[in-house]
């Protein structure tokens, strides 16, 4: 059987001009931090890449009163129309480098070429695409008469699709006038260097992006830090709870995105094969390593068997492997620690009795891997069925009616997503309404467009990223026409609705 | 000595291509001192009927586009313009008789004008569409579609507005995915012609946008009277006057007979307005059932 | 309205197998109406992933050779005479004169009179593709449009059977299927299927087209397969190449995915031919890669798949051309047919 399995077809990483050290991007410049230097590593071959400085606190002060000059000075006093011009030219510089940029994505994170090239960079262009426009045209984005920005925005991004969650972050906070602050992941901090080049070609005025490297406590101090406006996270439910506490009682803004456990729902009238397309891409797309992904597949119980026949016959084409390979569709686990936790989880679900079945991968010797594995026999009550494991590992629930699909989908402190397979129209809108979850997706999975809002009911966080809504954590509206007797008795909507010029921004903490 | 130069050729922008005009004729196009400057094509109503028909059979593609492809599609034609920018202030300086600083602004806000309209291409429908709550078990959503083709006057003999009044009558009515007929400053045509071929060598497709070179008066009312045209942008319209002394009110009464959607003149050159993009939109809502049983 | 008696169906061994002994129209109708459906989204999206797989070098090289070894090289023009069949004849039987590793094609395609004379031109080289021979495919049933009385496609079909082709390729009748008349279809299938019979017991092979182009939708395609597969057809077809849609990527994704539901349920396998439009290697591979990724590979072999094509070897042996002299190659070095 010698087709199936492929000539090698290796991207070449040639296209990448990496230094062996880089700086953290602060005003403007790459400089030293004061933390001690890490490396990064490829997931799949564990080899170095290259050495990453850590930002102590000392350099995310420095980093913060960059941002506050240049909002102060320069990004504040700027028209929309000049703010948008800035970002329609990192969109076109982003489209230019796209082949490297993807190169160096799928190094570092360890995620196939197919998926970066295909799906992370070409959404990482069109973000700032369309935010871009937005720049200049915030008075008709429904957010009120005279929206103003809210000043220094201080963002965290994950590991899971690092440049894609940078520019869902930079994108709207800039098109909306503030500066930023942002904290890449630990393990995937490249892109976001060669993002830092990229402003140096759009010659970004100094201070409106900063780049701050550095582990989890990097990102403590900057969400900490008393003269930031905003705080944006996207990660772990844990961490986002934490940070929820620590702006408590502050007048910083915040929005999270956190995580998921979404549920599947496959009835029997789903279109069968299209359905299995969307099981297999919900849980295995990008490993598993995805808020949204349809980690509980919920099967109505007359169907359950040929689905799950069928699902385990699908997997028998997924090739895990070289990241840097075209034809590879499951690339490595990012880090030896995240592959620790999907193995812990995954015995757990064994030991409560259900019934594990992994396709058949051969597991390269260096790297960290973890063959695509479906769980059956799964009961709302187990562990698996209810914890966010974060790897390619699928738990089947069935279900006899719509309302008990309903009532088990929506039986979970998470609230991100959910997937609904179905012909029937009247159905499936109504399911949507009962569904407690920000995105859904009908007959289809993990579809994301800058002009589509993403977030999570509950526990899997709040605010919106992504189209007209994704302006809202940026902005404040400066107030409402309202009569004259309500505006003199009030405070900050008494002033004179000018956006050009920043009211004044500092914002120490109410109460500690 | 100095070099001989080689003239350019004006020619109408139908379909993609640059043909001259069916009737054989041209008229002079002089400069603001009175030197020849060019023979442009004067359109008959033959050729405005030819473009209606390549503006027709480009609304399906076009507006068959995603937003986010129009809008990308429009932006690169403002990198392009960037790029020839001393092309069109040449032309401008040579057409209007006003300095070369007076005419780098006019590109400049030319250009700026179509980056904003450009913007709007993939947000319009979140800013004119959304979901309506009706009392029923009903989802039911109201999305802005275009209405197809538009006839439209760019603005005529307006100083400092040979270019960018065109591009402020043009934008707003393609990035909804509207395709154009539209009959540029007669006096002062030529920047309308090189923007055509900044056009031409883009990804707009051919069709989407037609320019016709001429005398407005002869040929709006066979365009206002055309049954395949969807609505008709009378902003250059407010001085034209006819053999007969027939005014732009004139083409609103015959558009009337066809309940074409009109937008009536302007003084000087339209501001960037939305109320531009949506007045050249239709709204669609729908319904569909939502039951549990 | 009355309640009538259900129309009884010819009953072919698979109909009766899943349907029951008392087939009908209505049981048909039931089965075909009762299948899921397809959404178009998803599968246009799974079939431009399988195209995203990068081919290259070895797999490439056997590749290319299969698209050649699968291919029913075709002349199907009103213009047709005994000297064009002679002229593609030939080229079926050495592609590439300056290359003699090249394989053959699977077979001719041609119109049933037109049979004795690739016959003949085949002479010796006339036998199983899989022993290295050339076979004759016939167009039958009033190809293209299928616009005639049964009686004439009938004789068509056995006019061409008796002039020595071995592959019958049917048309079935779409006003028939598109107006909900399943039956009238099934039993044609049948009837053509009984035409391909020869005095010795054997049976010519018979690919049923659907016409997809013309079907419009995926959910009548999906139906159409099961209908051919069940009226007893050896391959299922997509198109004549003579409307405006033929063969497509997603179009042929489907009709494997029933081909393979089909042999989940039986252990039968059933063929597939693309035919139309597939004129560059580089579509061609990808639809080998889908062959492989929904069926398996086993399927890539001339009693199981066939290119329907006439320029498509040409470009195939440019691409070969290239991979053993390490140069892009020109249409001045292959033939025409």
């Amino acid at each position: 059987m010698a087709f199936l399995e492929y000539a090698p077809a290796p991207e070449s990483a040639s296209i990448l001009n990496l230094k062996a050290q880089y700086g953290l991007f602060i005003d403007g410049e790459f400089v030293d931090g004061h933390g001690d230097v890490f490396d990064t590593i490829s997931p799949a071959t564990e080899q170095v890449i290259a050495s990453i400085a850590q930002a102590t606190a000392a350099d995310v002060d420095t980093a913060v009163a960059a941002a506050r000059r240049s909002y102060e000075k320069v990004w504040s006093r700027m028209s929309g129309s000049d703010r948008g011009k800035y970002l329609f030219r990192i969109a076109r510089l982003i489209q230019e480098r796209s082949r490297e940029l993807a190169v160096a994505e799928s190094l570092d994170n360890g995620k196939p070429i197919k998926e970066t090239r295909d799906v992370d960079v070409p959404l990482v262009a069109a973000w700032f695409f369309y935010y871009a426009g937005w720049a200049d045209k915030l008075d008709h984005a429904g957010l009120g008469p005279n929206p103003r920005s809210l000043g220094v925005a201080a963002q965290v991004i994950p590991w899971n699709f690092p440049l894609l969650m940078l520019a869902w972050k930079i994108a709207p906070a800039l098109a909306a006038g503030n500066t930023v602050v942002i904290k890449p992941a630990e393990t995937t901090s490249l892109t976001a260097m060669l993002f830092a080049e990229i402003l140096q070609q759009a010659d970004l005025p100094a201070g409106v992006v900063n780049i701050v490297t550095g582990p989890g406590s990097t990102g403590q101090a900057l969400v900490t830090h008393d003269d930031v406006n905003k705080v944006a996270f996207t990660g772990s439910t844990g961490v986002g709870r934490m940070i929820a506490r620590q702006v408590a009682g502050t007048s910083k803004k915040l929005t999270l995105e956190l995580g998921g456990k979404a549920a599947n729902i496959v009835f029997d009238d789903a279109p069968m094969d299209q359905a299995i397309e969307g099981i297999v891409n919900g849980i295995f797309f990008n490993q598993g390593h995805v808020c949204c992904a349809g980690s509980r597949l919920l099967v109505q119980e007359n169907v359950h068997d040929e689905v799950v026949d069928r699902l385990k016959h699908r997997l028998s084409t997924l090739r895990m492997g070289d990241p840097l390979d075209k034809n590879t569709d499951i690339g490595a686990i990012n880090s030896a620690a995240q592959l620790e936790r999907i193995r812990t989880l995954s015995d757990t679900g064994e030991g409560e009795g259900a019934e594990r079945w992994t396709a058949d991968c051969r597991i390269p010797d260096k790297g960290f891997w973890f063959a695509p594995t479906i769980f059956t026999r799964v009961s709302t009550a187990h562990t698996i069925a209810r914890e966010e494991i974060f790897g390619p590992v699928l738990s089947v629930i069935t279900f006899r009616t719509p309302d008990e699909a309903i009532q088990k989908a929506n039986n979970t402190p998470y609230g991100l997503s959910a997937g609904i397979w179905t012909e029937k129209g009247a159905r499936m809108l109504a399911l949507v309404d009962k569904l407690r979850a920000g995105v859904v997706w009908a007959n289809t999975f993990n579809r994301f467009d800058p002009s589509s809002p993403f977030g999570g009911y509950k526990e899997s966080g709040y605010g919106r990223e992504g189209g007209r809504h994704g302006l809202a954590a940026y902005l404040e509206s400066s107030g409402w026409d309202a009569p004259r007797a309500v505006s003199a008795a009030s405070t900050d909507s008494a002033k004179p609705a000018d956006s050009a010029k920043p009211a004044k921004r500092s914002r120490k903490a109410v109460a500690k | 000595m100095s070099r001989l130069t080689v003239p350019k050729t004006y020619k109408l922008y139908i379909g993609g291509a640059f043909p001259r005009s069916e009737s054989g004729r041209t008229y002079e196009v002089l400069s603001a001192s009175g030197e020849f400057l060019a023979n442009a094509a004067q359109a008959s109503r033959k050729d405005a009927r030819d473009a209606v028909v390549a503006a027709r059979s480009a609304v399906s593609g076009w507006s068959g586009a995603t937003a986010y492809n129009r809008g990308q599609v429009l932006y690169r034609i403002a990198e392009l313009l960037e790029g020839r920018r001393a092309q069109f202030v040449d032309e401008i300086v040579r057409s209007e008789g006003v300095s070369a600083a007076e005419a780098g602004s006019q590109v400049d806000t030319a250009i700026d004008v179509w980056v904003w309209y450009a913007g709007w291409a993939d947000k319009y429908a979140q800013v004119a569409g959304n979901a309506n709550p009706v009392s029923g078990p009903y989802f039911n959503l109201s999305v802005p579609e275009p209405t197809g083709v538009v006839a439209a006057v760019a603005p005529q003999g307006v100083q400092g507005g040979s270019l960018l009044g065109f591009v402020s009558v043009i934008a707003p009515i393609v990035l909804t995915g509207n395709t154009v007929v539209v009959i540029a400053d007669e006096r002062a045509p030529l920047s309308a012609i090189s923007l055509s071929e900044v056009l031409a060598t883009s990804d707009v497709p051919g069709g989407v946008v037609n320019v016709l070179t001429g005398s407005a008066a002869e040929i709006m009312p066979w365009l206002a009277a055309h049954a395949d045209v969807n609505a008709l942008d009378l902003a250059g319209a407010g001085a034209i006057e006819g053999p007969k002394g027939e005014s732009w009110v004139d083409l609103q009464l015959a558009a009337a007979e066809t309940l074409k959607r009109v937008v009536q003149p302007v003084a000087g050159i339209p501001h960037p307005s939305i109320d531009r993009i949506g007045a050249f939109v239709e709204t669609k809502t729908v319904w569909h059932t939502k039951s549990m049983r | 309205m009355t309640l009538t008696h259900p129309v009884a169906l010819a009953p072919t061994d698979r109909a009766v197998r899943l349907l029951g002994g008392d087939l009908t129209e209505t049981a048909l109708r039931l089965h075909l109406d009762g299948l899921t459906g397809v959404d178009a989204v998803g599968l246009e999206q799974r079939a431009a992933g399988l195209s995203t797989r990068s081919i290259k070098t070895s797999s490439k090289a056997w590749a290319l050779d299969t698209i050649i070894r699968t291919c029913d090289l075709t002349t199907l023009e009103g213009a047709d005479t005994p000297g064009k069949v002679r002229s593609l004849v030939a080229k079926a039987v050495s592609p590439d004169a300056s290359d003699p590793t090249t394989p053959r094609v699977a077979a001719v395609c041609v119109y049933g009179d037109m049979v004795p004379y690739a016959v003949e031109a085949l002479g010796a080289n006339h036998g199983d593709p899989d022993h290295g021979l050339v076979s004759v495919a016939a167009v039958a049933t009033a190809f293209p449009s299928g616009r005639a009385s049964l009686a004439v496609k009938l004789a068509d079909t056995r006019d061409a059977v008796a002039a020595g082709a071995d592959e019958i390729d049917m048309v079935i009748d779409r006003g028939a299927f598109l107006s909900g008349r399943y039956g009238v279809v099934f039993d044609q299938i049948v009837a053509v299927k009984e035409a391909c019979a020869r005095p010795d017991g054997s049976s010519a092979h018979l690919k049923v087209i659907l016409e997809t182009g013309e079907l419009q939708t995926y959910d009548n395609v999906k139906r159409a397969s099961w209908l051919a597969i069940l009226a007893g057809a050896d391959f299922i077809k997509t198109s004549t190449g003579k409307v405006s849609v033929n063969a497509t990527l997603p179009v042929t994704l489907l009709m494997l995915e029933v081909i393979r539901d089909w042999h989940r349920l039986t252990g039968e396998k059933v063929g597939m031919k693309p035919a139309g439009g597939i004129r560059a290697s580089k579509d061609a591979i990808r639809y080998l890669v889908t062959v492989a990724e929904t069926v398996g590979e086993e399927w890539l072999t001339p009693h199981l798949w066939r290119f329907g094509a006439s320029s498509l070897v040409n470009d195939v042996l440019l691409q070969r051309q290239k991979l053993a002299t390490g140069r892009y190659s020109g249409p001045d070095y292959v033939t025409v047919d």
